[in-house]
């Protein structure tokens, strides 16, 4: 790193009038104290990078082995019927989620902004799911869902007993069961982001528009939503990370079943490594993952630093 | 941020907002109720004895009470093997949690003063790549984590874990750490260094006593998101030495075994205390880290 070589020619150098080592040390003293955390920065994110990349192009078993072996790994990902129920689950997953959360999320924080009494308290309600962890969360749902300890059963019990309610077991269903879990723990959440971005719009715009004559409806429509653009564009790219990454909460729910059928990517890659020792199927599968991420986050960084520099440009 | 009062739609909209009021009230209160069911009926099944679950279901109304259950799942109930309750992995989780937030808060903070108040030529670059850390998904680094805690000794440890919490949680803390420092005056730091402080003497007595938020914020986050992480715990450790996510699933997810849901919603409702509690009497800072977290 740069750091290590400015203090490589510092001392090479020697200058003649003598300054005390000390001070000289000192005025390179935020670069060294950055050093460390860089260096393990660097190491995280692309020494681990290359590294899961070379194992995925490797002759790796159940074993590290750094001997190339080419890119079947990843032509045979696309063949296996597991990766594919994998991908397409992801896809599904992400895309109601997505779509679910922003929608339920939005609904929430226009009604909050409708200045309504003991908002602290709805506020409060609406985003404690984000403190419990995706496990807790898992686990809890798993049982309301389950039909002979949850909803189902509650409805036999009130004598409504034809009612059935068991898409947690069925292999066509179960993947919407998570669905609905990971909206109803981050809905709250976005709830707070749209509210932020609600409550920063102008306010004379708002003003000036009621003054006009047009219908609240219109007003949010037309003023209030396409201001809060950039809000919908980061809250879309918040939730398709923590789609791609879910794992604990696939796991504590359905552990992938019922038999294969709410697979997920990161779950495969973890049975692969971990379970079946195929290292280098497992990289591939990891990377696949990244790639997912990058396909959207690249643009999305892209966007906002051109935002940005726009910004700064026009003052 | 704007003055929320300036325009009320509803209350000046006649009879129609009237109505439009209660509609508005009766949607979040169901909302409201839906959001509050999962948590309520794990907090009524820790009293309840296991003939009452199984004679009126999991989610009705309770016929029992006992505090026993919650006695049990604390340092009673079998996990794998061992039947101390779920206490030693609590207190796993607490060891986990408390130097990992710590140390990287601090670490975040200084990395944050650096590149916010010493910027040096490329210090911008180095910040876009200590960043590039919050976005790398833990599966593409699992396989070189393993090895390395191979190579350092660390493997199914808690200091493993406290390790890569770290590293892991360095970007973030960075991230937060130099956006708030930011928005520090640079002349009040020209003013020290003319005085002939430095650096670690402007870090104690100028920036330092301004950074209790986001100290606080940062803290919360770290401390919320090692608690309830699972990927890294549920991988790189097992047996005696496993965080408490990792043991709720051992506990709870044994399809086998007669589920003893009593016992279980203690257990889950003990993991999940630590974050909640935080949450509750710390909303503010909580939100304000999340918010940040998502909206650099």
């Amino acid at each position: 790193m740069s750091v290590e070589s400015f203090t490589l020619t510092e001392v090479k150098v020697a200058p003649t009038p003598p300054r005390p080592l000390r001070e000289r040390l000192s005025s390179f003293l935020p670069q060294l104290v950055l050093a460390p955390s860089l260096l393990a920065t660097f190491v995280y994110v692309f020494v681990f990078g290359a590294w899961t990349i070379w194992i995925s192009v490797s002759n790796s078993g159940d074993l590290p082995d750094y001997s190339f072996a080419g890119f079947h790994q990843y032509a045979d990902l696309w063949v296996n019927l597991r990766w594919r129920i994998a991908y397409t689950n992801l896809f599904l997953f992400s895309t109601l989620y997505v779509i679910g959360t922003m929608v339920i999320g939005l609904t929430l924080a226009i009604l909050i902004d409708q200045r309504v009494r003991a908002e602290a308290v709805f506020r409060t309600i609406y985003l404690y799911p984000l403190a419990i962890s995706f496990v807790v969360t898992g686990t809890v749902w798993r049982w309301l869902f389950n039909p002979t300890t949850g909803l189902e059963s509650m409805m036999h019990q009130l004598g409504w007993t034809s009612f059935k309610f068991d898409w947690i077991v069925q292999r066509e269903l179960a993947i919407y069961t998570v669905v609905l879990t990971a909206i109803w723990q981050a809905s709250g959440f976005v709830m707070a982001l749209f509210l932020a971005g609600l409550r920063s719009v102008d306010p004379d715009l708002i003003k000036a528009a009621q003054i006009d004559g047009a219908s609240m409806p219109r007003i949010y429509r037309r003023i209030i939503l396409p201001a809060i653009g950039p809000i919908f564009i980061a809250v879309l790219v918040v939730l398709l990370q923590s789609a791609i990454k879910t794992f604990d909460l696939v796991l504590a729910m359905t552990q992938g079943g019922p038999g294969i059928a709410t697979t997920v990517p990161s779950i495969y890659v973890y049975d692969l490594i971990f379970q079946r020792g195929q290292l280098a199927e497992g990289a591939a599968a990891a990377i696949m993952i990244l790639v997912a991420l990058a396909l959207f986050l690249v643009p999305y960084t892209i966007w906002t630093n051109l935002r940005q520099r726009r910004e700064a440009r026009d003052g | 941020m704007a003055d929320a009062t300036t325009y009320d739609p509803l209350t000046t909209a006649g009879t129609w907002g009237r109505r439009a009021k209660v509609v508005v009230y009766a949607l979040l209160t169901l909302f409201a109720l839906v959001y509050l069911v999962p948590i309520t009926v794990v907090v009524l099944n820790s009293f309840r004895d296991l003939g009452d679950i199984s004679r009126n279901g999991l989610i009705g109304i309770p016929h029992s009470f006992s505090l026993d259950y919650w006695v049990q799942a604390w340092c009673k109930f079998c996990v794998g093997g061992t039947c101390k309750g779920i206490q030693p992995f609590f207190y796993n989780s607490v060891a986990m949690v408390v130097p990992a937030s710590i140390i990287s808060t601090a670490i975040g903070a200084i990395n944050g003063y650096v590149l916010s108040k010493w910027r040096f030529p490329g210090s911008e670059v180095l910040f876009g790549i200590m960043t590039l850390g919050v976005f790398m998904p833990g599966q593409m680094v699992l396989l070189p984590w393993a090895q390395v805690l191979g190579f350092l000794g660390l493997t199914n440890t808690i200091a493993g874990l406290v390790f890569i919490h770290c590293v892991q949680g360095l970007s973030f803390t960075t991230l937060f750490c130099r956006n708030y420092y930011v928005n520090i005056p640079d002349a009040l730091i020209k003013a020290a260094r003319i005085d002939g402080a430095g650096f670690w003497r402007i870090f104690r007595k100028i920036v330092l006593p301004l950074s209790p938020p986001i100290i606080i914020v940062t803290l919360i986050w770290q401390f919320t998101n090692i608690w309830n992480e699972f990927l890294f715990a549920f991988i790189f450790s097992s047996g005696t030495h496993q965080p408490i996510t990792v043991a709720l699933i051992a506990l709870s997810g044994g399809g086998t075994a007669v589920h003893q849901y009593n016992v279980e919603s203690a257990a889950v409702l003990i993991g999940a205390l630590p974050p909640l509690l935080i949450y509750l009497f710390g909303g503010r800072y909580f939100l304000r880290g999340l918010t940040q977290g998502a909206i650099k």
